[in-house]
């Protein structure tokens, strides 16, 4: 049995000599081959694109991600303060689970930063083997014999083609990367969604509204104490403003 | 012969370097047989390694076509047993 590098080479050129056997006139197979070629790398481009714009998808997730954590400590503290460790309790549980994807979220980030750059460099190559293409079809039209002729599409074809699957592997790996990550997004949000952990809870609790009805209560507390504040001092003011009139 | 490692490029190896390399491809073989990740990694890994040190990289413009491909070095063991079951995992275009 051929080892894993000859059979995954036999398998890439299986892959494109398949569109060269109907090669019949080498000059209409050259001018086609290279259109196709071109059609090919906007494809290519268009998966770079779409990599691109799930990524930065990601980035805005694992930023609002970073502010659940924020949330979740402050909402502890407003717990403790007020006397409910229970709700404190579940909510650094909540936090720490939030953290622990946050980590492996931001590994695979890191991974998919470096396939996203070896793909750029990939697109980059494949564009240049395109353009050596074209120049090397003119000399091809130009100097060989139809049989010659058809001998060197095909290397050269297959080459392309080659570098082309490696591409085309490479956006789909990325891809995949993307929706790994974005999965584990989606299960953070379901995991800090109101409610959403209540039967993991023995309580049975609503942690997520008790949580805020402290925090509005909170609230609630603060701007009556401004506003005790303010009337507290509000003699003061309008004499101030006639002073300032007269 | 010329050598792809995928996601990376073309390498022109000499002889000596071709024996080394078939030697590491029939380990990196016998991880994806036994169903051992780990080996299967650092097979890749030590693949990857001796033909960045030891090729040539071949010009963007090269338009050969390479007579061995090694996967990237992070492939997991099912992405291996799909890469070599012919259809699976080679998009047919790249970007369907």
């Amino acid at each position: 049995m051929p080892g894993l590098m000859a059979r995954l080479s036999l398998i890439f050129k299986a892959k494109f000599s398949k569109a060269l056997d109907r090669a019949e006139n080498p000059n209409e197979t050259l001018d086609y081959s290279y259109e196709e070629q071109l059609r090919q790398l906007q494809n290519v481009k268009r998966g770079i694109a779409d990599v691109t714009t799930a990524k930065k998808r990601l980035e805005m997730q694992y930023t609002s991600m970073q502010q659940q954590v924020e949330k979740l400590d402050g909402q502890a503290r407003q717990a403790l303060a007020a006397g409910r460790e229970d709700l404190a309790r579940e909510a650094l549980t909540r936090k720490a689970a939030v953290e622990a994807q946050l980590e492996t979220i931001m590994q695979q980030g890191q991974q998919l930063e470096a396939q996203q750059q070896k793909l750029v460099e990939g697109e980059k190559t494949l564009a240049a083997k395109i353009e050596a293409f074209r120049s090397q079809k003119e000399v091809i039209k130009a100097q060989y014999s139809a049989a010659e002729a058809q001998v060197r599409i095909g290397e050269a074809a297959t080459g392309i083609g080659e570098q082309m699957a490696d591409v085309g592997l490479a956006v789909q790996r990325a891809k995949d990367k993307t929706e790994q990550m974005q999965a584990r997004a989606s299960a953070i949000d379901e995991l800090t969604a109101a409610g959403s952990l209540q039967d993991l809870t023995s309580s049975g609790d609503d942690i997520d509204r008790q949580l805020a009805e402290i925090s509005q209560g909170s609230q609630v507390d603060d701007e009556l104490a401004k506003m005790k504040a303010e009337l507290g001092k509000g003699e003061d003011p309008p004499k101030e403003l006639e002073g300032e009139k007269a | 012969m010329i050598v792809r490692l995928l996601g990376e490029g073309q390498f022109r190896v000499d002889d000596a370097l071709t024996a080394r390399l078939n030697e590491l491809d029939a380990e990196v073989s016998r991880a994806v047989a036994d169903g051992d990740e780990r080996a299967l990694w650092t097979g890749l890994q030590a693949l990857a390694d001796a033909v960045r040190d030891g090729g040539e990289k071949l010009a963007d413009e090269d338009l050969r076509p390479s007579d061995a491909i090694i996967p990237p070095e992070d492939l997991s063991l099912e992405e291996a047993r799909e890469l070599l079951a012919d259809e699976g995992f080679i998009p047919d275009l790249p970007v369907a």
